[in-house]
């Protein structure tokens, strides 16, 4: 284990030396553009023995992993936003074929208007696509999410691709410590990949065939079933990894002071450091704050959201998206498991950090300050006379 | 092998299904031709067996039969580019009849 002064790109490529796809394809996009640079230089390097293949666009370096990955390769590839976006196509594709490719998404806002400042609309716009999503909240849990994403997805009973969302710039562009372990201790971990499903001339497979109406719905639930198997898979991983790594994940969520708190803020990604200084602070001032980090979007949490807010006043969730003509995403998937668990309190929903605008720690006060006073509906920060 | 129309078709709601779109090459479970509505008829005694048909057809549906050619009419969509090609008049296209 080495301990480097890096940012959350190169973190991530030091996760994915250590994971050594075979295949690497993507195209270059702010702000991912570091993690693929740092690749390509440890593939011309030796560094790692890998297969970059250069591809002129987002929707063909998936096309391109989906290949390689249907003849039993592990791979990796990289994106952000607009290219995310033009991988649209084929990220149903990746996960209807149960490829378990890894891919980081470097978080950033949608145009119009043209920004590339990180805001979640690019990934949580992609939620229903079949992919697992994960977010990680620094570098570390970055590097760590490249090596177990590998796990968790090349599981023959999950067989699902794996995104590893970096808030943009956040994340991406921040420089902080972080471990990077030995690539021993990576191969202790994370076994060759293997698959049946290879190109082989003597015992030939039909690979990303049709489906009619009798048997669609077979594949669809089946293509269900190994995400929703990825919630086993996560939590066993983890507890492979604190095994050889010593660090300790929590599951789909993250809970801090959740466990006696009035006010829950729900959250996703890097903004949660700061959140949670706040609730130090707010609980030091004797109110009961507590804060749930999302670490998934799917498979996602119901069971966790559900314990975790079952003893709360109210709640709010904090998030950097918007599904127009109705409220956030990360809102919506946390009111629809509450209901079904027969949770009724107020839910309130702070949209914030679009394009990039810092989320103050006056905003995350505000917010709390909000749960106490029973406020819900849909509000954004710093738009609160918006006449909608 | 060629692809063709198996009469064992796994259980789709047991453990034989494949847990992925991956499974034994050319195993094809369902006939792909409802909407034809004509077909190519082959007149055996014209057929000298040159195969333009055989490899016109975008389907992959006729096949060499002995030293002349035979239709697989549970996948021929009945598009007539084998009729068009044949220089012998051995292929002619005939109303389906329902």
């Amino acid at each position: 284990m080495t301990r480097s002064f890096i940012s959350g790109n190169e973190a991530f490529a030091h996760g994915i030396r250590l994971a050594s796809p075979g295949v690497i394809s993507a195209y270059p996009i702010t702000p991912q553009t570091i993690v693929v640079e740092r690749l390509s230089e440890m593939v011309a390097d030796g560094v790692i023995d890998s297969d970059f293949i250069h591809v002129e666009s987002e929707h063909s370096a998936l096309s391109c992993v989906i290949g390689a990955s249907a003849a039993g390769v592990r791979t990796f590839t990289a994106t952000s936003s607009q290219g995310l976006l033009y991988m649209a196509e084929c990220l149903p594709y990746a996960a209807g074929g149960r490829f378990p490719i890894v891919m980081m998404n470097a978080n950033r806002s949608v145009a119009l208007p043209w920004n590339i400042y990180g805001d979640h609309r690019d990934s949580l716009s992609q939620l229903d696509c079949g992919w697992i999503q994960a977010y990680a909240q620094n570098a570390q849990e970055g590097l760590d999410l490249a090596l177990m994403s590998y796990r968790i997805a090349e599981r023959p009973d999950v067989s699902t691709p794996f995104m590893v969302n970096l808030d943009g710039f956040h994340l991406t562009h921040t420089y902080e410590m972080a471990d990077v372990p030995e690539k021993e201790q990576a191969d202790r971990f994370l076994p060759p990949y293997s698959t049946q499903n290879t190109i082989d001339f003597d015992t030939p497979r039909n690979l990303c065939f049709s489906a009619g109406p009798d048997h669609n719905t077979a594949f669809k639930a089946g293509e269900h079933a190994g995400l929703m198997r990825s919630r086993r898979a996560v939590i066993e991983t983890e507890e492979e990894f604190s095994a050889i790594f010593g660090r300790k994940y929590t599951g789909l969520t993250e809970e801090y002071m959740c466990s006696d708190a009035e006010f829950i803020l729900i959250t996703l990604g890097s903004i949660s450091g700061l959140c949670r200084d706040v609730v130090s602070s707010l609980r030091k001032s004797g109110m009961k704050a507590g804060l749930l980090r999302l670490r998934y979007m799917r498979p996602f949490p119901v069971e966790e959201v559900s314990a975790a807010v079952a003893g709360a006043r109210s709640i709010c969730v904090l998030e950097k998206d918007i599904s127009f003509g109705f409220a956030g995403t990360v809102f919506i998937n946390v009111c629809a498991a509450i209901q079904n668990a027969g949770i009724c309190i107020p839910a309130m929903n702070l949209i914030g950090g679009l394009g990039g605008r810092d989320i103050t720690e006056e905003n995350i006060r505000a917010a709390f300050q909000d749960m106490a006073s029973g406020k819900t509906g849909v509000v954004f920060i710093g738009m609160e006379d918006l006449k909608i | 092998m060629k692809p063709h129309l198996r009469t064992c078709i796994p259980e789709w709601r047991s453990d034989s299904l494949p847990d992925n779109t991956a499974y034994e090459a050319g195993f094809l479970v369902t006939k792909n031709s409802g909407w034809r509505d004509i077909r190519p008829v082959i007149d055996t005694k014209k057929c000298t067996g040159c195969l333009q048909c055989y490899l016109y057809c975008p389907d992959g549906t006729i096949a060499r039969c002995g030293n002349k050619v035979s239709v697989d009419y549970d996948f021929c969509k009945g598009c007539g580019i084998c009729a068009k090609m044949c220089r012998h008049d051995a292929l002619r296209m005939e109303a389906e009849r329902r």
